[in-house]
C-alpha cells in the first residue's frame, strides 16, 4: 500500500517542478519526485505516530490529500500539458450514467449500476457466510490457525474480493474515489465503535453520506462529482478526527483538561489536609498562600477553588480555606493510594 | 492406541526444526501423560516457543512426528487450547474483551454457525474467573499488558480443550492473579485436562507444577519434578551461568510462604 501511495503522492512535487523548469524531461522532475516522496512517508509517520488513526489509514489519508493538490495544480496552472488530470484519474462519475447495459436491444440502464450491484450483493452474502471466520482471521490469524480455520484461505479469499470490488469501481469513479472511500469512511468510523458489526454498518453509511454529500456538492459548485465526493470523504473523516466523543481530538484534548483540574483539587485537598488543625493553619490555608505553596498563579489559584468549592470540598471564609467532610475523604483516599 | 482413551496427551518422536538451516530444536523426543501440569524450562532461545509451535502445526518440523491423544493435531484441533507468548493480534481491531473471549469457542461452532447466547454465557463465566468481568466492555488495546494476558488466557480456558499449550501466561501479571491461575490451572488438571506451561521462574516450577521438561535445542530432561528437577539437569540446561541458579533448587521459603489467594 506505501508503495502505491508514494507513487501517486509525488505527483504534486513533479507538477511544482515542470512548473518551475517547464521541461517536462527535466532531471529535476525526478529530484522533486523523491523529496515529495520523503515528505509522504514522514507525514504517513507523524500521523500514525498520533496514535489516533493505524497506518494504512494514515497511508490512505495523506496520499489521496497529496494527489488532489497534484490534480489541483495541473489543473490551474498546466492546463495545456499532457499531464492532465484525466489520465490520472480515470473514469469520470459523470459519463457512468452514459454506459449503458443493453440486452437484445433492451436498454435496461447504466452498466455500472449492475456491476456495482452485483459486487454488493456478492460482499454481502460472503461476509454473511464467513463473518466470524473472517472476523477472527483478521483478528488474530495466528489463533485462527490453531483452532483450524484456514486463515490464509481467508485472507486471500477477501484480497479477491476486494480487488473485484477495486476494479469495478475503478471503472465507475477512478481511483482517487475508489483509495478515499475505501478508506476514509471505516478511519472514520473507526473513532466511533468499539464492535465489529457496529464498524462495519457505520462505514457504510459514512460511505453512503460520503457519496450524498459530494454529489450535493458537486451540484452546488457545478465541479467535477469525483473530486467533491473525494472532498467530501475527506471533510467526514477530518470530523469524525475532530469531533467524536470519547476519542476524537476535541474530546481527548477536553479529558485532559477536566483531569488537570480534577487534579489540581486533588493537590488542594491534600495540602489543607495536612495543615488541618495545626498551628500554623491559620497561615497555610489562605488562598493567597496557595500561590506560594503550590507554585500556582493567583488565577489558577482562585480558579482551583472556585470549582473546590462548587463540589463542596472546601469552605471559605473570607480568605480562609478548611475542608468539609468530602474534602477530607477526598485527600485521604489520595494520600492513601 | 486409537480405540479406546490413550494414554498420553502429547506424543513427541524425533522432532526437529530449523529455521533457515540452523536447527533450534534437534532430534526431540518427549512424552506427556494425561492429566498432569508440566512446566516446560529453559533460557531464552532454548526452543521452548518452537516447540509449542512445532506442536500446533503452526512452524513446520525439519523431520519427526507429533500426535495428541494419539492422533495428529490436524484431526484434533478443536480439543487443544493454545496461548500464544506474544498474540498476534491487530490490536486496533473493534472487538470487546468479552468478544475475543467468545473467540475460544469458534474452534468448537466450526464453519458457518454464529455464536450465541451459550457461547456468550460461557466467556462471561470465565471472564469472571480471571477476574476480568468488569472490563467485558472495554476495546482490547485499552487493556494492561496483565489484562491482556488475562483475556488471552480466558480464551484458551472457554475452549474447554483437553490438551492446553500455554506459553509464558504468567508473564506481566501480578503475583495474586498467578496464585489464581495458578488454581485454575489445577482445576484443569483436577479435571483430567493435560496442561504445558512454558515457565521461566526456576522458584515456582516444584511449587505449581508436578511435571517437568527442561529443553535447551535437546531435549534435556523430562519427568516428574521430584525425579528430573536437579541440579545436573538445570547446569545441563542452562549451561554455565548455573552458577547464578545454584540457589534457585533451595528456594528460600520466606519468599515464597504466603498461601495461595481464595478466588476472589
Ligand atoms: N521466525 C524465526 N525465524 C528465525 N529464527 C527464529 C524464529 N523464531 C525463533 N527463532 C530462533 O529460534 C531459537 C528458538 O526460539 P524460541 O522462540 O523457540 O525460544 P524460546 O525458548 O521460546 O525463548 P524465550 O524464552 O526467549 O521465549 C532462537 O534462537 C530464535 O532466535
Ligand atoms: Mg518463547
Amino acid at each position: 500500500m506505501m508503495s502505491d501511495a508514494i507513487s501517486h503522492a509525488i505527483l504534486p512535487g513533479i507538477v511544482v517542478a515542470f512548473l518551475l523548469t517547464q521541461d517536462l524531461s527535466s532531471p529535476l522532475l525526478v529530484l522533486a519526485a523523491g523529496a515529495t516522496g520523503v515528505l509522504t512517508v514522514s507525514l504517513v509517520e507523524l500521523l500514525g505516530r498520533t496514535g489516533l488513526v493505524a497506518r494504512d489509514a494514515a497511508i490512505g489519508l495523506v496520499f489521496p490529500a497529496l494527489f488532489s493538490i497534484g490534480v489541483v495544480l495541473i489543473a490551474r496552472y498546466a492546463g495545456d500539458v499532457h499531464l492532465d488530470t484525466d489520465a490520472v484519474l480515470l473514469g469520470e462519475l459523470a459519463f457512468a450514467p452514459f454506459r449503458r447495459l443493453t440486452l437484445l436491444g433492451v436498454d435496461l440502464g447504466p452498466r455500472s449500476l449492475y456491476l456495482m450491484g452485483a459486487i454488493l450483493f456478492l460482499q454481502i452474502a460472503l461476509l454473511l457466510l464467513f463473518y466470524k471466520e473472517l472476523k477472527l482471521a483478521t483478528f488474530d490469524p495466528a489463533f485462527a490457525a490453531a483452532i483450524g480455520l484456514a486463515p490464509a484461505a481467508l485472507h486471500y479469499g477477501l484480497m479477491a474480493t476486494v480487488s473485484v470490488t477495486v476494479v469495478g469501481a475503478f471503472d465507475a469513479v477512478g481511483s482517487v474515489l475508489v483509495v478515499a472511500l475505501m478508506v476514509a469512511p471505516p478511519a472514520a468510523a473507526h473513532f466511533f465503535v468499539r464492535r465489529l458489526s457496529a464498524f462495519l454498518a457505520l462505514s457504510a453509511a459514512f460511505g453512503i453520506a460520503t457519496a450524498v454529500v459530494g454529489y450535493a456538492l458537486a451540484r452546488a459548485l457545478d465541479a467535477s462529482i469525483a473530486g467533491s465526493m473525494a472532498v467530501s470523504a475527506g471533510a467526514i473523516f477530518s470530523l469524525a478526527f475532530l469531533l467524536a466523543p470519547e476519542r476524537g481530538l476535541v474530546a481527548a484534548w477536553l479529558r485532559r483538561r477536566s483531569q488537570r483540574w480534577e487534579f489540581a483539587q486533588e493537590t488542594l485537598a491534600i495540602h489543607l489536609l495536612q495543615h488541618r488543625g495545626l498551628p500554623e493553619e491559620q497561615e497555610e490555608c489562605r488562598v493567597a498562600h496557595l500561590e506560594q505553596h503550590l507554585g500556582w498563579s493567583a488565577e489558577r489559584a482562585a480558579e482551583v477553588v472556585r470549582r473546590a468549592e462548587n463540589r463542596g470540598l472546601v469552605r471559605r471564609e473570607a480568605d480562609l480555606l478548611s475542608l468539609s467532610e468530602a474534602g477530607v475523604a477526598l485527600g485521604k483516599e489520595r494520600l492513601s493510594t | 492406541m486409537t480405540t479406546t482413551q490413550p494414554e498420553n496427551a502429547i506424543e513427541i518422536a524425533d522432532l526437529t526444526v530449523a529455521y533457515r538451516e540452523r536447527p533450534v530444536l534437534w532430534d526431540v523426543d518427549l512424552v506427556v501423560p494425561r492429566g498432569i501440569l508440566m512446566a516446560v524450562v529453559g533460557p531464552n532461545g532454548a526452543g521452548k516457543t518452537t516447540l509449542i509451535k512445532a506442536i500446533m502445526q503452526l512452524v513446520r518440523p525439519a523431520a519427526g512426528q507429533v500426535l495428541i491423544l494419539g492422533r495428529p493435531i490436524r484431526a484434533q484441533r478443536r480439543i487443544v487450547a493454545y496461548v500464544p507468548q506474544r498474540g498476534s493480534v491487530d490490536w486496533d481491531f473493534p472487538t470487546t474483551v468479552l468478544d475475543v473471549v467468545t473467540m475460544g469457542r469458534y474452534g468448537r461452532l466450526g464453519w458457518f454457525r454464529s455464536p450465541g447466547r451459550s457461547e456468550r454465557d460461557a466467556a462471561l463465566e470465565t471472564l469472571r474467573k480471571v477476574g476480568m468481568e468488569e472490563l467485558r466492555d472495554r476495546q482490547i488495546s485499552q487493556l494492561s499488558g496483565g489484562q491482556q494476558q488475562r483475556v488471552f488466557l480466558a480464551r484458551a480456558l472457554v475452549q474447554d480443550a483437553e490438551v492446553y499449550l500455554m506459553d509464558e501466561p504468567f508473564q506481566g501479571v501480578d503475583a495474586l492473579t498467578e496464585r489464581a491461575i495458578v488454581e485454575l490451572l489445577r482445576e484443569l488438571r483436577a479435571r483430567g485436562k493435560t496442561v504445558v506451561v512454558v515457565h521461566h521462574d526456576l522458584q515456582t516450577v516444584p511449587e505449581y507444577f508436578d511435571w517437568v521438561t527442561l529443553l535447551n535445542v535437546r531435549r534435556i530432561a523430562s519427568g516428574p519434578v521430584a525425579e528430573v528437577w536437579t541440579e545436573r539437569n538445570l547446569r545441563l540446561a542452562y549451561g554455565g551461568r548455573m552458577a547464578i541458579l545454584a540457589h534457585e533448587l533451595a528456594p528460600a521459603p520466606q519468599l515464597r510462604a504466603s498461601p495461595a489467594p481464595d478466588e476472589r
